[in-house]
């Protein structure tokens, strides 16, 4: 494309940008990882278990059975809550949400209202933008359908295994903009939340799902509101959101505002697509849960949340930074694995005995050079053997291999690879092909 | 004298000296219901190991009579209102939408019951759902009272209340929202507790409106409703609204306790309201000064007129019942929505209409701040007042049919009822009087879990006096 042309397709880009801003919001739900559901005793694990298997009274929603709250769920949440610096609500309750579905027996879903655990939150994203967090709240999950084909018949099943599952919703202010940021949003969140423990977040099992809110704004433009829904990787919404920015661009740029309605997303076409209407906005007909007491807590419970809180990735990050001098990039990087966080803190004071920078470690860590399941020191031994290859060998190589050696100062560059191979015999395989490449060619350029 | 004529406590006695067996006992009430359940319509379902169940309490009682230590109602039959599960019996809280439902698991209060060794004989007639004050709404007919058959017995745990009134049973369960124990009880001339909000598990009641139901007992006796509800009362783990309080019901205590010296008790002139039969009045205050003669010091007081919780309790429980009723989908139980009837489908429109978005604020919210109005009025009373009495029902029993002229029929005789179930109090309906022939009953009322004072002062009137004791004719 001629340069001229590309800089007119940029500046064009440009005055959309500034035309028509992107205003997204999203809603996270996150399965707790509990021992039991929600409101009954039932394990609340189901992913890949016999379907029916952990149900009781409560979770089939059966009549006269009630829920009763668990207390370590309203923890975890809680403690997701202050994470986020979220506020506590000291009055709390659970509310009914109403709306018919085969896989929500009770007709209603025990949900949070108008008094959720916690509201007014933040999260900094790396460019120390804050996203503002609307609110952190704790309901049950629904049952699952499986739609299947049985004797030739299209049928709908139901596996109540899920339902009651305890199930945190984590919702957004509208104040991201693009594609990235919420994928950098959704990490972070994902991270916070593994290094409480609380979830997996293991989207291909359904303990992380996404919901998107997105539209564009500006000087004379309609609200409206677009939610793209069932988007299973952070990648996908990053796709979703960009195609979203580029079709409701188009649609504004006609003079339609988009509809406001509910898209899939098709990851294949990476295209979304229309799956329902709204409207209006549904009526749940909430009202305040009268089977569970409402929660009142006090500061000192507060106080015990927030003494439970483990290190969070933003401090990790803050203190490999600033006492072990590791890029901020390197720092996250390390940061958003836990089991490399920890082997590099281990590992610290062996790998100083091997005189290896802590830059040097992260690095080993990051690129995987080292099994976290071994020994610190063999694998740092392992390690820095590597790093050296005697030069006894090099020498030897080179002075076994008179012809090779002159091929390759003839201009045959590509018998390289024979001296390194010849390195990695003597060594058992120990050497560090790079580096012995290195080496080779240190000494092969004296020579010369 | 028929067995089946017992109190528990004559009963227990019987029993424990050997007079005769649980299977007499339960074979006689089994014969008074084959013999009048044609007319008053009382039960539902039978209990087809009644038999069984009697025959292994009286292996327990030849084992040993220590056994009625450890098995509080030991050989005693009952009846269950249909709204409680029992696994593996039908249960329908009569309606047709659970026209075959056999329950998987059983409501805590029926397993408490089992577990004192009570005989269930079987379940009996209400008002679908639990809707209504009459056993009227039934979709399986009416029940009838016992007293005069063209009457109604109440509701909606009617047929509860006339069974124990026509001894088909030693006692019932019943389960109130507002009024449905304390009214048929009497109506029918019987004793009636409705314990306080959480003192007595829900679970496995079949919901009507959750913030207000109260299983209670329905018995001969005051005493003997003390019997019952010491077994069916305490926390259980699974009704988050059951108080974790220990219960201090002790049946034994209420025969040294019966001066009533010192006892506050005030008459709200409120409650005696403009629908009031003059004939009942004059009983209901009788009573009263009954109580003053045996100690009770009397205080005229003023409380919010009653008709205010009209609006109150009918908002909050129709919002209920329209939650609680949407399980039934017609995805899973057998039956489709088509077979409610006219009264649930009636209050599951009004209580959609109560919660919905624009419309929460003006009846539901309002409605709860007058709950709370009506909370702190009684709080503010009991400060200087032990307990609060006066009538339970406006008047007798009226006739069958007169629940179809008025759709708020329930909300209207119940109107007495309503202040202390919305406020979550306890409240003992017993025996007066009779105008032509029905029943009239007197109402005492205590502050949260007082259940003990209550029925204290209550067990002193029956000593005192013998309108408990009075058969139905035609039942006698």
């Amino acid at each position: 494309m001629p340069i001229n042309k590309l800089l007119i397709g940029t500046q064009k880009n440009h005055q959309l940008m500034t035309k028509y801003k992107p205003i997204i919001g999203m809603e996270v739900h996150v399965g707790l990882k509990t021992k039991s559901k929600m409101f009954c005793g039932c394990p609340a694990h189901h992913f890949q278990v016999k379907p029916n298997t952990h149900t009781c009274p409560v979770c089939l929603g059966l009549p006269g059975a009630l829920p009763v709250a668990n207390k370590k769920a309203i923890d975890w949440t809680a403690m997701l809550a202050l994470a986020l610096h979220c506020t506590i609500n000291k009055h709390s309750r659970f509310d009914r949400k109403h709306y018919f579905y085969p896989d929500l027996p009770k007709g209603f879903q025990i949900s949070q209202y108008d008094q959720p655990l916690s509201q007014k939150g933040y999260l900094t994203l790396d460019s120390g933008k804050k996203i503002n967090i609307t609110r952190v709240h704790l309901e049950e999950d629904t049952a699952k359908l499986l739609h299947k084909t049985l004797k030739g018949k299209h049928v709908s099943l139901v596996d109540f295994n899920r339902s009651g599952v305890p199930l945190m919703e984590i919702v957004s202010e509208p104040d991201i903009s693009s594609g990235a940021e919420t994928k950098e949003y959704l990490k972070k969140i994902r991270d916070i939340i593994r290094a409480l423990k609380i979830s997996d977040c293991d989207m291909e099992k359904g303990s992380m799902r996404l919901e998107v809110n997105i539209s564009l704004t500006g000087s004379g433009i309609k609200p409206y509101k677009v939610e793209v829904k069932n988007l299973n990787s952070f990648r996908f919404v990053a796709q979703a959101i960009n195609y979203e920015i580029k079709r409701q661009t188009a649609l504004l740029q006609q003079g339609t505002t988009p509809r406001q309605e509910t898209r899939g997303y098709n990851p294949k076409l990476k295209k979304t697509f229309t799956q329902r209407f709204k409207e209006e906005a549904e009526d749940y007909r909430y009202f305040p849960e009268p089977d569970i007491p409402p929660m009142v807590f006090t500061d000192k419970d507060i106080a015990q949340w927030q003494s439970q809180l483990p290190e969070l990735p933003e401090a990790k990050v803050e203190k490999l930074a600033t006492q072990h001098q590791l890029p901020i990039v390197t720092a996250r990087l390390l940061v958003s694995k836990p089991a490399n966080y920890q082997y590099f803190l281990k590992s610290l004071s062996v790998a100083k005995k091997h005189k290896l920078t802590s830059q040097q470690l992260a690095n080993l860590i990051i690129n995987k050079k080292i099994n976290l399941t071994k020994k610190i020191s063999d694998e740092l031994q392992r390690q820095t053997q590597k790093q050296t290859v005697d030069p006894v060998i090099i020498k030897k190589v080179i002075s076994d291999n008179p012809d090779v050696v002159k091929k390759y100062q003839a201009g045959k560059i590509s018998v390289l690879g024979f001296l390194v191979g010849q390195v990695m015999k003597h060594t058992q395989g120990q050497a560090d092909p790079n580096l012995t490449q290195k080496l080779l060619l240190e000494k092969l350029a004296v020579k010369k | 004298m028929n067995l089946n004529k017992l109190t528990i406590k004559q009963a227990l006695e019987g029993l424990k000296a050997k007079r005769f067996s649980s299977e007499e006992l339960t074979r006689a009430c089994l014969k008074q219901i084959n013999k009048t359940n044609k007319q008053l319509n009382s039960f539902l379902t039978l209990n087809p190991k009644a038999i069984d169940e009697a025959k292994t309490a009286d292996k327990r009682i030849a084992a040993s009579i220590k056994s009625f230590k450890k098995y509080p109602l030991l050989g005693i039959p009952y009846a269950l209102k249909d709204n409680f599960l029992t696994n593996g019996l039908r249960t329908t809280a009569s309606a047709k939408v659970l026209d075959n439902y056999i329950p998987q698991y059983s409501a805590t209060v029926y397993a408490r019951l089992k577990q004192s060794a009570a005989v269930l004989l079987g379940k009996t007639n209400m008002d679908a759902w639990a809707h209504g004050s009459s056993t009227e709404t039934s979709d399986y007919g009416t029940t009838r009272n016992p007293w005069n058959l063209n009457h109604t017995p109440g509701g909606s745990s009617g047929g509860s209340a006339a069974a124990v009134a026509a001894d088909q049973s030693i006692f019932a369960i019943g389960s109130e929202t507002a009024g449905s124990v304390r009214g048929p009880a009497c109506w029918c001339g019987v004793t009636g507790l409705k314990p306080t909000y959480g003192r007595v598990s829900r679970y496995g009641v079949i919901a009507m409106a959750s913030s207000t139901d109260s299983p209670g007992p329905i018995t001969k006796t005051v005493y003997d409703a003390a019997l019952v509800t010491q077994v069916i009362a305490g926390h259980d783990p699974f009704d988050a609204t059951t108080s974790q309080k220990p219960v201090d019901i002790k049946p034994q205590a209420l025969s040294s306790q019966t001066n009533l010296k010192g006892i506050k008790i005030g008459l709200p002139q409120e409650y005696l309201v403009k629908e009031m039969d003059p004939k009942a009045k004059k009983l209901v205050l009788q009573a009263i000064d009954k109580l003053q003669q045996l100690g009770c010091q009397l205080e005229k007081i003023s409380l919010l007129d009653p008709h205010y919780s009209i609006g109150v309790y009918t908002i909050i429980q129709r919002s209920e019942v329209s939650s609680n009723l949407a399980r039934y989908d017609g995805i899973r139980y057998g039956n489709s929505r088509s077979h409610f009837n006219y009264e649930a489908k009636n209050r599951v429109m009004l209580g959609t209409y109560t919660l919905s978005t624009g419309y929460y604020d003006q009846y539901y919210n309002k409605a709860q701040k007058v709950r709370t109005l009506i909370i702190n009025q009684f709080n503010q009373v009991f400060k200087n007042l032990d307990l609060i009495v006066g009538p339970i029902m406006p008047g007798p029993a009226l006739k069958v049919g007169a629940s179809q002229a008025s759709p708020m029929f329930g909300e209207l005789v119940d109107m007495l009822a309503e202040p202390s179930s919305i406020a979550g109090l306890t409240g003992l309906s017993l025996p007066c009087g009779f105008v032509n022939h029905l029943p009239v009953g007197l109402q005492i009322t205590g502050p949260q879990f007082a259940e003990q004072k209550v029925l204290q002062i209550g067990h002193a009137y029956q000593q005192a006096t013998d309108w408990h004791t009075k058969k139905p004719p035609a039942y006698d």
